[in-house]
């Protein structure tokens, strides 16, 4: 089965700025990737190009294993804008119920009432969009993109309207979606939530891949601290493998070892080495 | 076809709820109320009045105020075109409602088509529906019908139509405002030429007949207005018939069916246009 999505040498110019410069990306299915990076670093650009709403200069974009934007490829995604909105005078159920028929899914009114029910709307299909606070839009935009189970949801900054509540609410969404096989490219300034949820982590700047991999992976090993009798110690070259050795060394020069604690790199440490002192 | 349904039927809804339907319906019984007293009126005094030789009072008097009507209902049907139609892309793209719709597997062609039709199923009866009423006043009023009854009414549909494609096609580049704006003066545009080809008539001036022929077509709603008006009294001769062709608000003037195959490939032009040009912005 051909990847959810995969993007291969992204290039995108708008007039004298070039938004993307060549970005590889891959998003295999049931993968959940988070996309990180400062404003104008060309992520809302890339998620566009993916769902067809903006066309590349150059490269090739594919959508589980056809072009991105083509038909087919539009009734496998689901997508989330940044700035989005829909008509004040619909209820959330007409807001679903008009997403359905545009992508021919025939889930009916059990699908509207479990998606409403998934992002904690389910006391809310009646209400006008109007009438609903920004977060309310927020969580049913997120329902909007999940109707007609598509394969890959495309997600800009989804969380951006949300309370801490609210933004639980879509981790714990997102893990749900992973184990439904669904696969995510998630766009978030947040990197706390990419950190949680995400499987792997592209970070781009001024329209370049600067830093990929798990978040695991891109954590850097600082050292190993060991508390001793006299103190806290850190061995800065030390890596998770000297740990036992370290410990037996203190051990057997008389100190009492009290606690051991590899170091890593947080991914806001990585994020913020990536992306230098290009402000956010 | 369900996609074309499910977006006119939006785009309806959202023109209920924006109430440009209520405003519509008001300003037109407005208009066909203020229609029959000057109806009454005028018809009511023609008798008394003593026209030059070769005039025929009645048959003037009739095709002049009706004239008028039909120059109110293509207003009328050129508003409510355009206010369906103004902010169907950019306008719709800036505040983020277009977005979540054309990622859909229906596409943008459709998208677009839909819209027109959806401003068509509404524009060509309601055009249709006031060209008759006021028919009727001014026939049961002063006594007097036209000489074309049916076609005349159709041409000014067709040229709302049309209005309506260089809206939708107008808001694929502007804003809701500036493309109001836009089509109106393109309107006011076609108005001028009709009035210089009524000046040019009157002096007997060639190129200034000329250049309003080229007006006139260029924006074939003008030119099927023209058309329009010269079917009303295409039967009227003598100085009466001479003097009705300068007719109110643009000269009446002959297209034919040139100028009927030539709107309606118009027609389909902008639409494509519009088409093409919004399959290739980025939103």
């Amino acid at each position: 089965m051909s990847a959810a999505l995969e993007a291969r040498g992204l290039r995108k110019r708008f007039g004298a700025t070039e938004a993307l410069r060549g970005v590889d990306l891959d998003v295999a299915d049931g993968e959940l990737v988070g996309l990180l990076g400062p404003n104008g670093a060309g992520k809302s650009t890339l998620v566009k190009i993916a769902c067809g709403l903006v066309a590349a200069t150059s490269g090739t974009t594919k959508v589980c294993g056809v072009s991105a934007g083509s038909a087919e490829a539009r009734s496998s995604i689901g997508y989330l804008a940044e700035l989005f909105r829909f008509p004040g005078w619909m209820t959330a159920d007409e807001v679903l119920r008009l997403h359905q028929r545009l992508s021919s899914s025939e889930g009916g009114a059990a699908e509207r009432a479990e998606l409403l029910e998934l992002v904690g709307l389910a006391d809310a299909s009646g209400r006008r969009v109007e009438a609903m606070s920004k977060g309310m839009q927020q969580r049913l935009g997120i329902a909007q993109s999940l109707v007609g189970t598509p394969r890959l949801l495309l997600l800009d900054e989804p969380t951006s309207a949300l309370d801490p509540a609210g933004r639980r609410t879509v981790r714990e969404l997102l893990e749900e979606l992973r184990s439904r096989g669904i696969s995510v490219l998630l766009n978030s300034h947040l990197l706390s939530e990419i950190e949680l949820v995400c499987d792997h982590v592209t970070i781009l700047s001024g329209g370049e891949v600067v830093a990929a991999g798990a978040p695991s992976e891109l954590a850097r090993a600082r050292g190993v601290e060991v508390e001793t009798a006299s103190g806290k110690r850190v061995f800065e070259d030390a890596l998770r493998e000297d740990a036992p050795r370290l410990v037996r060394e203190l051990v057997s020069a008389g100190e009492d070892v009290f606690s051991v604690r590899v170091l890593t790199s947080t991914l806001e440490e990585v994020y913020l080495e990536a992306v230098g002192d290009e402000p956010s | 076809m369900s996609g074309i349904v499910t977006i006119a039927a939006y785009g309806l809804r959202e023109a209920l709820r924006r109430r440009v339907f209520a405003v519509v319906v008001l300003l037109t019984v407005a208009f066909l109320v203020l229609f029959w007293l000057g109806n009454r009126y005028v018809f009511a005094h023609v008798g008394n009045v003593v026209p030059p030789a070769g005039i025929d009072a009645r048959s003037f008097a009739g095709a002049f105020v009706f004239g008028l009507a039909m120059f109110g209902t293509l207003f009328l049907g050129v508003v409510l075109a355009v206010f369906l139609t103004l902010g169907v892309v950019q306008a719709d793209a800036e505040r983020g409602l277009l977005q979540p719709l054309v990622v859909r597997p229906i596409g943008r062609s459709t998208l677009l088509v839909a819209r027109f039709l959806g401003a068509a199923v509404v524009c060509l009866p309601y055009v249709l529906v006031v060209y008759f009423v006021a028919l009727l006043i001014t026939g049961l009023t002063g006594d007097w019908w036209p000489d074309s009854i049916v076609l005349p009414g159709v041409e000014l549909a067709v040229g709302v139509l049309i209005v309506a494609a260089l809206s939708l096609l107008g808001s694929v580049f502007l804003g809701s405002t500036a493309n109001g704006i836009a089509i109106f003066m393109v309107f006011g545009a076609g108005l001028v030429a009709g009035l210089l080809g009524n000046i040019g008539h009157a002096l007997n001036a060639a190129k200034l007949i000329h250049v309003s022929r080229i007006v006139a077509w260029a924006i074939p709603f003008e030119a099927l207005y023209e058309d329009s008006l010269r079917l009303i009294t295409q039967n009227t001769s003598g100085l009466t018939g001479f003097l009705l062709r300068l007719g109110p608000f643009g000269g009446a003037e002959s297209g034919g069916w040139g100028l009927r195959v030539w709107s309606l490939a118009y027609l389909v032009g902008v639409l494509l246009l519009a088409a093409v040009v919004f399959a290739r912005r980025d939103l």
